[in-house]
């Protein structure tokens, strides 16, 4: 089982309820986020092109985040899901530091937190919120391995990319584009 | 022109606009642990030499500051978690790919040594030191006896300690700064030239403050040549390597990595120690303090600009 988002850059409207979802959800504290509206434009007037991402943390194949993590409070689940043991974390800020997307923080209380992909959702067998919530249903959750999966056939069929490849992090969630 | 405007929602605390997750505690405690692993690499490799009485003050008294600058340097370090009472998670794993959990267990093993060191040679400082109880003396003249074996131990463990605190920020790629293999050996290098700097302040034999001033110059001369190999490294790399090399290069870090760091904290301090090898007199006090303003200077610049340091986005 592999967890994937993909989230159809061409359908965001940058509207903010995903973020408004998951800070409900997950009660993160006032003033933090655990995902976030990106709106990028770009090219010359009267060229000017527009793409709107919701990011959050990319769930990595290969997390920097759990690689640098001393106490291993940074850890994969099932799904290759990168979540933080709470009671865990010593709140080094290690994991913040090696994260090129920047998509930790310290929470309020001392450990570090993130997106988790809605992972008490996933267990019941339910979306993540941001997927849930979204109007224009831009955003699609699943598993990759399996072939038959909406996010499997929406990544095979639409050109997409992934954020900072380059960074070597294999990141998880495709934005369509 | 072509423009590219980012708007983000995001504004997490000490994320936005820029990482300032760590702040002076991680410096200051790389600094020290750079300067403890200096002194005690000298004082094994004398030791293990056998010229412990040709080098007092490198194998008797400097280690005895030791304990002092490590459990301050643990003290910031501490300071510096967000989630203290969690701290002894440290304790119950070792993670290989964590150069953090390496230096948790480097400074597990080598502080107790250096405690043990140190109280080898207290009565440098008080001749009439007594341990009182029999135990103690027992353990007193079992150390001894093995100081050899201490020696080895603490020489190996220092420069792991040394290296150890440059790899803590080369390991992370998100920071092009950081993620340079030379941040090791130049930590290293200039936790040794501190260690040597702050040997010729502890010694009172002219041939010994000599023989550091020596060693401190060549140290000193391998820091600059790394300096301009970490640059040369990253002037060659890929756009966000270039970007970081510009903080240092007409950046806002110019100023201080140039004036604090390599001036005043390396080409000063070698120019007056090598006067002093010919034969000028200088108070040791000034190139020692130099060397140590410049050790410390290189950590916080390297920490703070390295979290100005980023990938495009």
């Amino acid at each position: 089982m592999r967890y994937a988002m993909a989230i159809d850059t061409k359908k965001c409207v940058g509207c903010s309820d995903c973020v408004v979802a998951c800070q409900t959800e997950n009660n993160v504290p006032i003033g933090f986020c655990r995902d976030w509206v990106v709106e990028i434009i770009d090219g010359t007037y009267p060229q000017l092109e527009t793409e709107i991402r919701s990011e959050r943390c990319n769930h990595c194949a290969n997390s920097p985040c759990v690689r640098c993590c001393p106490t291993g409070a940074s850890h994969y689940e099932d799904g290759g899901i990168v979540t933080v043991t709470k009671h865990k974390c010593i709140g080094c800020g290690a994991c913040i530091a090696s994260c090129p997307y920047d998509a930790r923080y310290s929470h309020p209380d001392g450990y570090v937190d993130k997106c988790t992909f809605c992972l008490h959702r996933i267990k019941k067998g339910q979306q993540p919120a941001c997927v849930e919530v979204c109007p224009t249903k831009c955003m699609y959750f699943g598993d990759l391995d399996d072939p038959n999966s909406e996010v499997s056939r929406v990544i095979k069929k639409r050109k997409h990319k992934t954020l900072i490849p380059e960074a070597g992090t294999n990141p998880q969630v495709y934005y369509l584009i | 022109m072509r423009e590219e405007l980012i708007i983000s929602g995001r504004l997490n605390p000490n994320i936005d606009p820029h990482l300032e997750i760590w702040h002076w505690q991680i410096p200051l405690y790389l600094f020290l642990g750079g300067l403890a692993a200096g002194i005690l690499f000298f004082a094994g490799l004398y030791t293990i030499l056998g010229k412990e009485n040709q080098y007092s003050a490198a194998v008797k008294r400097a280690p005895v500051i030791v304990p002092f600058l490590l459990v301050i340097g643990l003290g910031a370090l501490f300071l510096d978690l967000r989630h203290k009472l969690y701290f002894w998670q440290l304790y119950t794993t070792i993670r290989l790919q964590s150069p953090m959990s390496w230096g948790a267990w480097t400074l597990m093993a080598i502080t107790p040594l250096s405690f043990i060191w140190a109280a080898l040679h207290i009565r440098e400082f008080f001749p009439g030191w007594d341990w009182k109880f029999s135990i103690l003396k027992e353990l007193e003249k079992f150390f001894l006896k093995n100081r050899i074996s201490l020696a080895w131990a603490m020489a190996i463990l220092s420069v792991i300690l040394g290296i150890y605190t440059g790899i803590l920020f080369s390991a992370f790629n998100a920071r092009p700064l950081w993620n340079t293999s030379i941040l090791g050996p130049l930590f290293l290098t200039s936790g040794l030239s501190a260690g040597a700097a702050t040997i010729i302040l502890f010694s009172k034999n002219h041939h010994e403050q000599r023989n550091f001033a020596r060693i401190d110059i060549l140290l000193i001369g391998i820091e600059l040549f790394l300096i301009v190999h970490m640059f040369m490294g990253f002037l060659a790399s890929t756009e966000v390597q270039i970007d970081a090399a510009k903080l240092f290069l007409g950046g806002p870090y110019t100023a201080p990595f140039w004036i604090f760091v390599v001036i005043i904290g390396m080409v000063l301090p070698a120019i007056l120690e090598a006067l002093e090898l010919g034969k000028f007199r200088i108070p040791v006090i000034m190139p020692v303090v130099l060397v140590l303003f410049g050790s410390l200077m290189l950590r916080f610049i390297i920490a703070y600009a390295g979290q100005l340091s980023r990938w495009l986005y």
